[in-house]
């Protein structure tokens, strides 16, 4: 008797616990969810309430500031910052250090008063590696004027933007530390429940007996196991269905072997596509070079970089995301300066270089060979196609997945280039007499011929 | 229905009695197979704790670790460059052009480099008189990535740094001063090395300066600086001469440093109806006597007499059929008259001078622009040799020669130059002087060096580095600049002087680029000439009497010989070479004696294919006075003259070799005198030597019409094409049709109209079997070496091979007549063993037919060889599941199996195997694995390449821009490659000729590779 009693309750206790979880289920939801809304929030928080409010006016007001800067970025970016030292000196405040006819004058024609034995000009000359100045002869006094003007804009306040971002971090690590304590405080809610629950039930079952209610013994029927391995037909069916499954999964994960597609592996250099080829539209080619004339598409050398990280030490405010900060992205820039040997302190190269071990992504087996400037040049592909909105790409990752089955049926539905090639000229003027045809696609070219790729 | 066909395994059962049939019979496998290895220790087999349970588990173990390894793909690495060279652009070859000049191989050579590595040699078609570029000259890229070279300079056996060698070596010339010191170097050829020696021995007069050619062309050179006051060679033009005479010259072999076999080869392909005539006496069979109209075999001092008869003497003292040949060849010659053209290799001055006066009036003859490929004199070596074993002589520079190895009193040598005062030693390798030398002054390959060579006057050329020195290496001119005070680089030294005598003006860059220039400056060659006494005239005695060993009585007279392969020895380390076939032998990896049939016979020598088909062959011992040359392997040479033998220079070295390489003996101690010819007694010895020799089958069994077609110049003047070049018949509908018939195909065509259509035209009259496009083929294709036990096994990889044929009668029509003419139940041994007293012998490079209609396409179970429009059969190595149905279905039999792992395999310890000899491979052509087939692919890899260049220029593509390796590499212009759809190509107009046809046409195959038959000119009168 006891015994039975013993498992009835058991019995209950599950349905009504499960009854508990489920009406329990929206509300646990609403505890997450504002668990991590907090956190969410946190990030947004205006942090830069101090952010540099209009500053003092220019030391000289002498010129247009905004015309001041348009001829600084035409004519002078090249080689001068403003607050730090890039080919020639920093130029902020450099209205005040020297005489502003002097100023004319260098500006005008630096050799010239160098030659002439000027102190100043050549004591200049001689701290900056003796680099020679363009000359710039066709600004006008009012053109300096405007320049010297915004060269002497105060320098902003440093933004502290930066602090949010850094802080992020750490905000972050402490909202990980908050969920697992919100989980922990809810499992100990649930375990509390769970002991009520066991409690409200021994309680309702002594009353119950107390009251002298009589629980109904259930008909027994055969499992549902044992009735499915009694109907053979049953069984037959759902083995073919379970085998044809199993080799469906089977194929598809023998099929799947060897391709890396969404391959994005961590680069010795968080090098960011979107920045470069996205947001300053620098065209593929520029670094890729060789893809327009070789098989290989070719990783630029790290002297392309420095073409213009010569004078592009940091990154732009804006540019910075939430995920990598500004401080990231120009520490990946000190990573290039690091690998090429530059020192940016004193704008020229040490000689000591560490070449970068870049993880290669598109890998093709050494049997297929590939040329890209087939595809590029030849065919005018975009790198697109087959590699993907790469402009878009902070991490690049395999965006085809670089099996023959894909090539071929590229193959099999691109139309070749015939126009404007005079290669094609006569091939095109046969065929339009055999054939009859205007246009034909690779695979009519025959380019699904195997000696085409493997050899 | 039981068959009572018997079913042969080797051509031996013929042969009722040959041991090998009852071998086959008892044996179901011919070699045991090794169980015992594994099987054969019982108590390693019980001892051991594994049981046969724990094995399985191990093994699905291991199996199911390895599967899901193998699904987790590597982590490959890119590495740029800090900064990328201008001319470099990753995945496209540049060209450079420079010159080989290693003292017995002068060539002006174009160097293909990727990424900065010399991958391959091109000939460098600017150069008009460029020297060979030769098998040799084409390997010479892999020996820069020579495993066993010298890292750095030692002094006593210790590698310091050279700031510590140049003062070891001020030191070493203070102590010297006043004593005899020697400068031994190979022939350089160069005007700016020349200078510089000037200017070192006049810093150092008591540095005596002597030129040291380790195959002497003394001789010649003598004769030459008798008759004309220079040292140098007279260069020859073949194609001007008519009636071309050859008194033991292989002047397509390495004769007078070669060269001539472009010439030669003009003349020999029809033109207006006529060829020249080409009579060949000699010992050896060489390439030049199996290409004669007319061979007769003669030994050394048979050829005496007969160079005596031809300029004027009587041919009465020989015998009956030699006599009557040169009475015959004397007529031609005189008829000639200034077209006729004689050449000799017999070694001495007096014969040298007798055909120099001979050719004095021929067209054929230049000795206004000699060759300066060949400085060295015998006496002047002589006296060094002397010198130093006397000990007058206390130091020796080397510089590009080994003597300890070549010299042929090497021991004696060795013993007095280890007690010389001072020993320098300028080597690439620790060879055989080297290692003896108490200094050692490492120097870079000729890729990795500059300099400049003549190697005809008036001829110019430039060495560039292609490379930067791989090693710790300085090359032996800046030493010299080093050590003369001169702070100049040699290469700014060179400019300097080509600049002041030799420009005239030019450009240096220009010059550069071209790698050659033909200038008429004059200028002024240090000449290390030979003293001359009295009369002035170098006399016989002056070059040791090199004859005097044909004097003595009784023996076999030797005629020493420089193989194709090896040469000189110099690159007896280049595995390459060592597998390279003998054109005439076919046998790699060895040197041998050759014996004629009925001296061997009387010596009771043997040659005898074991029962997988392998030759083996008796051993003899050489004796020569006191020089015994123990165990020396025979091969019994059809052609060879009676009396006389054969056996090639430049093997047998053992210093800074790879084991492997370390093949055949060393025969310079018979070089005696520097003499090519010599005396020796034979004994036989016991034992077998196993050769690996790649041809089974020597003679084409009478069915030469089907394979090397022939006539001679007179049908072929006078007959219909159909009589001398017939297309063979097949039956139709009971009527007799062309094969060439579209009715007589059983396979559909395939469409070829659109695009190119790839035909290689294979001139056979032309090819002199010189095996250069093997060599270039290895190169471009990745070709891997198996070694000389696989070859043995017919097991080599080469994709192209130059297949030698002799003919079982006097001639290959007398073949096939013996054959129409055999009784029905006799044996076909008739014709299918070689007329071993003077066979005819016709060389035909065979390699993928790249038939229309392939059977082995048909065949393959998983298409992994297919047909492309282009006209290349293609193979896809990935598809390949090895079930060498496709070998066995080609008729041709040109595909090659990879029965091993021949990369990154120590069993196969080759270039493959370590990471400087992987440098040479080439990028674009995959390296096959283990159990797939491979074949020619007709070098898809160029002509897909020419054919993306002109799309990405935009054109259309001229005739003359498709090439294989092979068709570049051949100089006679043998082998011609282009595009058949085109109407004005060059190859068209061959396949349209009168002389083209398809190897075993009747078979129906189709192929897009075409012979042009042979024509000889059998004229006597």
């Amino acid at each position: 008797m006891c015994q039975t009693i013993d498992n009835n309750l058991i019995i209950s206790m599950k349905k009504v616990n499960f009854i508990h979880l489920r009406s329990k289920l929206p509300l646990l939801l609403l505890v997450f969810l504002l668990t991590f809304s907090t956190t969410i929030y946190s990030q947004d928080a205006p942090a830069d309430a101090t952010a540099a409010e209009a500053v003092a006016p220019p030391a000289d007001a002498g010129g247009d500031v905004a015309a001041g800067e348009s001829l600084f970025k035409a004519n002078c970016a090249a080689c001068h910052k403003l607050d730090a030292k890039a080919v020639g000196p920093a130029l902020r405040g450099v209205a005040n250090k020297y005489d502003r006819d002097w100023l004319y004058k260098w500006i005008h024609n630096s050799s010239a008063l160098i030659a002439s034995g000027d102190a100043d000009a050549v004591k200049i000359f001689e701290a900056n590696n003796k680099t020679v100045m363009t000359a710039f002869p066709a600004l006008s006094t009012t053109d300096i004027d405007n320049i010297l003007a915004y060269t002497s804009q105060p320098k902003p306040e440093p933004k502290v933007a930066a602090a949010p971002a850094a802080d992020a971090g750490s905000q972050n690590g402490g909202g990980g530390a908050s969920n697992s304590l919100v989980l922990g405080a809810l499992a100990l809610i649930f375990l509390l429940l769970v002991i009520m629950l066991f409690l409200v039930t021994n309680t309702l079952k002594r009353i119950a007996e107390a009251n002298g209610v009589v629980y109904e013994e259930k008909e027994k029927r055969t499992p549902i196991w044992k009735a499915f391995v009694q109907n053979q037909f049953l069984v037959l069916v759902f083995s073919i269905v379970m085998i044809l499954a199993a080799g469906y999964f089977a194929y598809g994960y023998l099929m799947q072997v060897g391709v890396d597609q969404g391959y994005a592996p961590v680069q010795p250099i968080h090098y960011s596509h979107r920045i470069h080829a996205g947001d300053n539209q620098i065209d593929c080619n520029y670094c890729h070079s060789s893809a327009r004339k070789s098989k290989h598409s070719g990783i630029p050398s790290l002297n392309v970089c420095m073409n213009c990280h010569k004078n592009i030490a940091e990154v732009a405010p804006e540019t910075a995301t939430e995920e990598y900060s500004k401080e990231f992205y120009d520490g990946e820039i000190a990573k290039l300066y690091k690998a090429v040997g530059w020192d940016a302190a004193n704008q020229k190269y040490t000689g000591k270089t560490e070449p970068v071990k870049w993880v290669r992504i598109h890998n093709l087996p050494d049997f297929v060979y590939f040329n890209h400037s087939q595809h590029v040049t030849v065919a005018g592909v975009a790198c697109q196609t087959c590699h993907g909105e790469i402009q878009t790409m902070e991490v690049v990752q395999q965006f085809a997945p670089l099996t023959m089955g894909w090539c071929i049926n590229c193959h099999r539905t691109t139309n070749v280039n015939l126009e404007s090639n005079e290669y094609y000229a006569k091939i095109h003027e046969e065929l339009s007499k055999k054939y009859g045809v205007e246009k034909l696609t690779i695979a009519e070219m025959g380019g699904l011929e195997c000696g085409k790729c493997h050899y | 229905m039981a068959s009572n066909k018997k079913y042969w395994k080797s051509v031996e059962e013929l042969n009722e009695d040959s041991p090998i049939v009852k071998a086959l019979q008892d044996n179901e496998f011919v070699t045991e197979i090794p169980t015992d290895e594994f099987l054969g220790n019982k108590e390693a087999l019980e001892s051991s704790s594994t049981t046969r349970r724990d094995f399985l588990k191990y093994v699905g173990f291991t199996t199911a670790a390895a599967t899901l390894a193998a699904c987790e793909g590597p982590v490959v690495k890119s590495i740029p460059y800090v900064v990328q060279p201008d001319e470099i652009v990753p995945g496209i070859a540049n060209y450079y052009a420079s010159t080989m000049a290693d003292g017995f191989d002068f060539a002006n050579i174009l160097v293909k480099t990727r990424e900065g590595r010399p991958i391959k040699i091109e000939r460098n078609d600017l150069a008009v008189n460029g020297g060979s570029v030769n098998a040799r000259v084409h390997a010479s890229v892999l020996s820069l990535y020579d495993k066993n070279r010298l890292t750095g300079p030692m002094v006593d056996g210790a590698e310091v740094s050279w700031p510590e060698f140049d003062t070891a070596i001020a030191q070493k010339m203070n102590e010297m001063t006043g004593k005899d010191i020697v400068l031994l170097t190979q022939t350089f050829a160069s005007p700016s090395t020349s200078k510089l020696i000037s200017e070192f021995t006049s810093k150092y007069p008591n540095v005596r300066h002597v030129v040291y050619d380790t195959v002497s062309c003394s001789g010649a050179l003598d004769a030459f600086q008798n008759k004309y006051g220079t040292r140098a060679l007279p260069d020859y033009d073949f194609s001007k001469a008519d009636v071309i005479v050859s008194v033991g010259a292989d002047f397509l072999g390495d004769w007078q440093g070669g060269s001539y076999s472009k010439g030669y080869a003009t003349g020999r392909i029809p033109k207006n109806g006529k060829i020249s005539r080409h009579i060949q006496f000699e010992a050896n069979l060489t390439l030049t006597g199996a290409k004669a109209d007319k061979r007769v075999p003669a030994t050394p001092s048979q050829q005496l007499e007969i160079l005596k008869a031809l300029t004027g003497g009587s041919a009465s003292g020989l015998p009956e059929n030699i006599a009557d040949a040169v009475n015959k060849a004397k007529a031609q010659l005189q008829k000639a008259g200034g077209k006729a053209l004689l050449v000799t290799s017999l070694p001495d001055v007096a014969s040298q001078t007798l055909a120099l006066n001979f050719n004095a009036n021929s067209e054929a003859m230049d000795v206004n622009k000699p060759l300066l490929t060949r400085q060295g004199s015998n006496s002047e070596v002589t006296n060094m040799v002397n010198g130093v074993i006397s000990g007058s002589i206390k130091g020796l520079i080397t510089v590009g020669v080994n003597p300890i190895y070549s010299l042929p009193n090497n021991k004696e040598f060795a013993e007095a130059y280890k007690n010389l005062e001072m020993t320098l030693a300028f080597a690439m390798k620790q060879d055989e002087t080297a290692s003896m030398a108490k200094m050692v002054a490492a120097t870079p390959h000729y890729l990795e060096s500059w300099g400049d060579a003549q190697i005809k006057k008036g001829t110019y050329s430039l060495v560039q580095p292609t490379i930067r020195p791989l090693f710790n290496t300085r090359q032996f001119q800046d030493s010299l600049l080093q050590w003369t005070g001169n702070s100049q680089k040699y290469y700014d030294y060179i400019k300097e002087n080509w600049t002041a005598s030799i420009l005239e003006g030019g450009s240096w860059n220009k010059t550069l680029e071209a790698g050659v220039l033909a200038s008429n400056a004059e200028i002024t060659m240090e000449e290390v000439k030979p003293v001359t006494e009295g009369t002035g005239v170098l006399e016989e005695s002056t070059s040791n009497g090199a004859l005097s060993a044909l004097l003595q009585e009784g023996g076999y007279e030797l005629t020493l010989y420089t193989s194709t392969g090896l040469g000189d020895g110099q690159q007896a380390n280049n595995p390459w070479l060592q597998e390279f076939p003998d054109p005439i032998t076919r046998a790699s990896w060895d040197n041998y004696l050759t014996v004629s049939a009925a001296d061997a016979e009387a010596l009771d020598l043997v040659n005898e294919h074991v029962s997988n088909g392998a030759l083996n062959g008796s051993y003899v011992n050489l004796k020569m006075g006191n020089v015994v040359l123990e165990k020396v392997p025979v091969i019994i040479q059809p052609g060879q003259a009676k009396g006389s033998v054969g056996l090639a220079l430049g093997y047998g070295k053992t210093a800074a070799i790879q084991k492997e390489m370390q093949t055949g003996l060393n025969a310079y101690p018979l070089y005696q005198n520097f003499s090519s010819v010599q005396k020796v007694n034979i004994e036989k010895a016991s034992g077998m030597h196993e050769f690996a020799c790649v041809q089974l089958q020597s003679t084409m069994a009478g069915r030469s019409d089907d394979i090397i077609k022939e006539t001679t110049l007179e049908i072929f003047n006078t007959k219909d094409k159909e009589f001398w070049n017939s297309v063979p018949v097949t039956d139709y509908d009971h009527n007799e049709i062309s094969v060439r018939d579209k009715k007589a195909d059983i396979w559909s065509p395939f469409d070829e109209t659109v695009g190119p259509h790839f035909n290689l035209s294979i001139d056979l009259n032309a090819c002199t079997g010189c095996g250069a496009c093997v060599i270039a083929c290895h190169a471009e294709n990745n070709v891997p070496v198996v070694g000389k036990e696989e070859v043995r096994k017919f097991r080599d990889m080469h994709w192209l091979r130059i297949d030698r044929y002799y003919s079982a009668g006097e001639t290959f029509k007398e073949e096939i007549e013996t054959l129409e003419n055999l009784p029905a139940f006799d044996s076909y041994k008739a014709v299918e063993v070689p007329a071993y007293e003077n066979p005819q012998v016709a060389f035909q490079p065979v390699m993928c037919q790249h038939c229309n209609h392939a059977p082995c396409e048909t065949v393959c179970p998983v298409a992994a060889t297919s047909h492309g429009r282009q006209g290349q059969n293609q193979m896809a190595y990935n598809r390949c599941v090895g079930t060498r149905y496709c070998a066995n279905n080609c008729p041709y039999k040109v595909r090659r199996f990879n029965w091993f792992l021949y990369n990154e395999n120590d069993e196969f310890d080759y270039n493959m195997n370590n990471d400087l000899g992987r440098m040479v491979l080439n990028p674009d052509v995959v390296v096959r694995s283990r159990g797939v087939m491979e074949k020619c692919s007709m070098c898809i890899q160029k002509t897909q390449k020419t054919i993306l260049d002109a799309k990405l220029q935009g054109r259309a593509i001229k005739d003359g821009e498709f090439h294989t390796a092979c068709s570049s590499a051949c100089e006679t212009g043998a082998m011609v490659f282009g595009d058949v759809n085109d109407k004005d190509s060059e190859v068209l107009k061959l396949k349209n000729d009168d002389r083209m046809y398809h190897l075993l046409e009747n078979v129906g195959t189709k192929p897009n590779v075409f012979y042009h038959m042979i024509v000889k000119n059998t004229s006597e009168a």
